[in-house]
């Protein structure tokens, strides 16, 4: 009884003050485009395809919880300083959140990627959602291993001997130094959570931009 | 295929539609997570093994910090034929014509003997003349000297013995290498290397490059880290201290360490132990693109529609028309 057919809405009227199509307001243009691409009813939409059923569907939007749980935490850390939660019983609590938080955005994440690996959601035009969505998952094993090189404790000391023979035998250990925690800290707080942060959204808006894939194959048929 | 001009509205043509509320599954996943996530750390707490420091190295295996201190001298720890980024001792990996650990040079110099021995133990000697004539007879010493007496001290080092926090040797000709070692042990143990290693000249210290490089080079580090399961052989990437998950997500990066020809002396095809870590990166590197790439890739972009996981996931939309239409 919920159910519904899609009915394209009509365009707003243009009111006469209202520039036109040639206008060459970068603003107007920049609006127009995101109207076009983006407008309100894709971003936050009431109503989807009603085989968007599967919590398959759900690993997607745990992952994004997830994320804001780590860091809503991290923030914390880092205001608190480095040294905090080695020392405070509170700190330790909110590391121990964090760690958490991190450990099940993996899980989630991988768990979305595979669904979306046998939904083949690349289809219909959306493969580059797929490829940021790879992106954010190996700037997320980055922003992940500097955490772990910024605990300041034995698994960070010899997770930083270990792993810069194979940063220096692939180059990059001459600019990324993983024995130097000053360098690691602050990646790990600024610039890589940024990183991931931007990928994830412009991820959401891809994905809400075109909208969640159809089945492989006809309704009611054979995958071929 | 759907044209790249194509809107939602004809994408979705006919196909029926049902009410969904984005914000309240966001809000519901917030929460839910929040809960979960709280209940873990409250319950499980978290890995906090505190780091090892040199004193203690010093404290708990004197002759193993005073072998690796010799070992810098007599050029033999891993740091001294490390090569680039460290030094120009040509350790570096390469695979063929690949090389990229030389491509950039020695962007971070740094000379182990002199960092993490002499220039200590001088800043050491202020107000200490035995070891102010030790260190000076040892610069004085030609390079031949200076090899003999590290190798019959290393040897001597071998049948050591601990009295009182200090190593021992059997009398022997070692020139000025028991003076300097034991007032290096003696330096360290009271905490002082910690802290001469770090300091390189500037007040606030954050870069612990020489510290790690010099506890790399020694047993006892790795020692612990044997007896945590941390250490490369043993899924070390991917394991934690304690009972707890670590970055799991590395598995296939750390399985590639596990397996042949990346274990192997001999290799194949120019991939060897030897040269394990370049070739591993060069693997990962490959396959994170094929990840990417999948959409563009025939028969990886093809498996899902020969596996029918998809069936179960879309099962309402493939249910027969007749069953689908009673539902609804």
């Amino acid at each position: 009884m919920f159910e519904q057919t899609l009915v394209t809405r009509p365009a707003p009227p243009e009111t006469p003050a209202a520039p036109t199509t040639s206008d060459p307001s970068w603003t107007y243009r920049t609006r127009r485009w995101i109207d076009r691409v983006l407008p309100m009813d894709h971003l936050l939409p009431h109503r989807q395809p009603y085989y968007v059923g599967s919590w398959v569907y759900v690993f997607g939007v745990i992952t994004i919880a997830a994320l804001a749980w780590v860091v809503l935490s991290g923030v914390i850390l880092s205001f608190m300083g480095p040294q905090w939660w080695h020392d405070s019983s509170l700190g330790h609590f909110v590391n121990s959140l964090h760690f958490w938080s991190v450990q099940l955005f993996f899980l989630f994440m991988v768990l979305h990627l595979w669904g979306q690996y046998f939904m083949a959601g690349w289809r219909d035009g959306r493969a580059a959602t797929w490829m940021i969505g790879v992106v954010i998952f190996a700037v997320s094993i980055l922003t992940a291993f500097t955490g772990y090189l910024s605990q300041q404790n034995f698994a960070a000391q010899f997770i930083a001997v270990n792993a810069k023979d194979a940063m220096n035998a692939g180059g990059i250990g001459a600019f990324f130094n993983v024995l130097n925690f000053g360098q690691m800290y602050g990646l790990h707080v600024m610039l890589l959570p940024i990183g991931v942060t931007f990928l994830v959204v412009a991820h959401i808006v891809m994905v809400r931009s075109r909208g969640v894939v159809k089945p492989i194959g006809p309704e009611g048929g054979s995958a071929k | 295929m759907s044209s790249p001009k194509q809107t939602q509205e004809e994408y979705y043509g006919g196909i029926r539609m049902v009410p969904y509320d984005l914000i309240k599954e966001l809000t519901l996943a917030m929460v839910g997570f929040g809960v979960v996530a709280l209940i873990l750390a409250a319950a499980l707490s978290s890995p906090d093994v505190p780091p090892v420091t040199i004193a203690a190295w010093a404290q708990n295996d004197p002759v193993d910090f005073v072998t690796t201190a010799t070992a810098e001298l007599g050029g033999s720890t891993t740091s001294e034929g490390y090569g680039a980024p460290y030094n120009n001792a040509g350790g570096e990996q390469s695979w063929g014509p690949l090389a990229p650990q030389v491509w950039f040079g020695q962007r971070i110099p740094i000379d182990s003997a002199n960092a993490f021995v002499i220039q200590p133990l001088k800043d050491a000697s202020f107000g200490n003349p035995d070891l102010g004539t030790s260190l000076a007879t040892w610069s004085a010493a030609s390079s031949d000297q200076q090899t003999k007496w590290v190798a019959a001290y290393t040897d001597a080092l071998g049948k050591a013995t601990v009295t009182d926090g200090k190593v021992t040797v059997a009398t022997g000709d070692y020139g000025p290498l028991p003076t300097m070692m034991n007032n290096l042990l003696g330096v360290a143990q009271s905490g002082g290397l910690d802290g001469l290693l770090l300091v390189n000249g500037r007040f606030y210290q954050t870069d612990y490059t020489q510290s790690l490089l010099f506890m790399g080079d020694g047993g006892y580090l790795s020692g612990l880290a044997n007896a945590a399961n941390l250490t490369g052989s043993q899924w070390g990437m991917m394991n934690e201290t304690g009972q707890y998950p670590g970055q799991t997500w590395l598995w296939l990066y750390t399985m590639w360490y596990q397996v042949p020809p990346f274990t192997s002396d001999t290799g194949f095809l120019g991939l060897s132990a030897h040269n394990a870590d370049l070739g591993i990166v060069i693997l990962m590197t490959v396959l994170t693109a094929a990840l990417a790439l999948v959409p563009l890739i025939p028969g990886l972009r093809d498996i899902p529609r020969w596996v029918p996981i998809h069936r179960l996931i879309w099962r309402q939309y493939y249910a027969p028309k007749s069953k689908a239409a009673a539902r609804a």
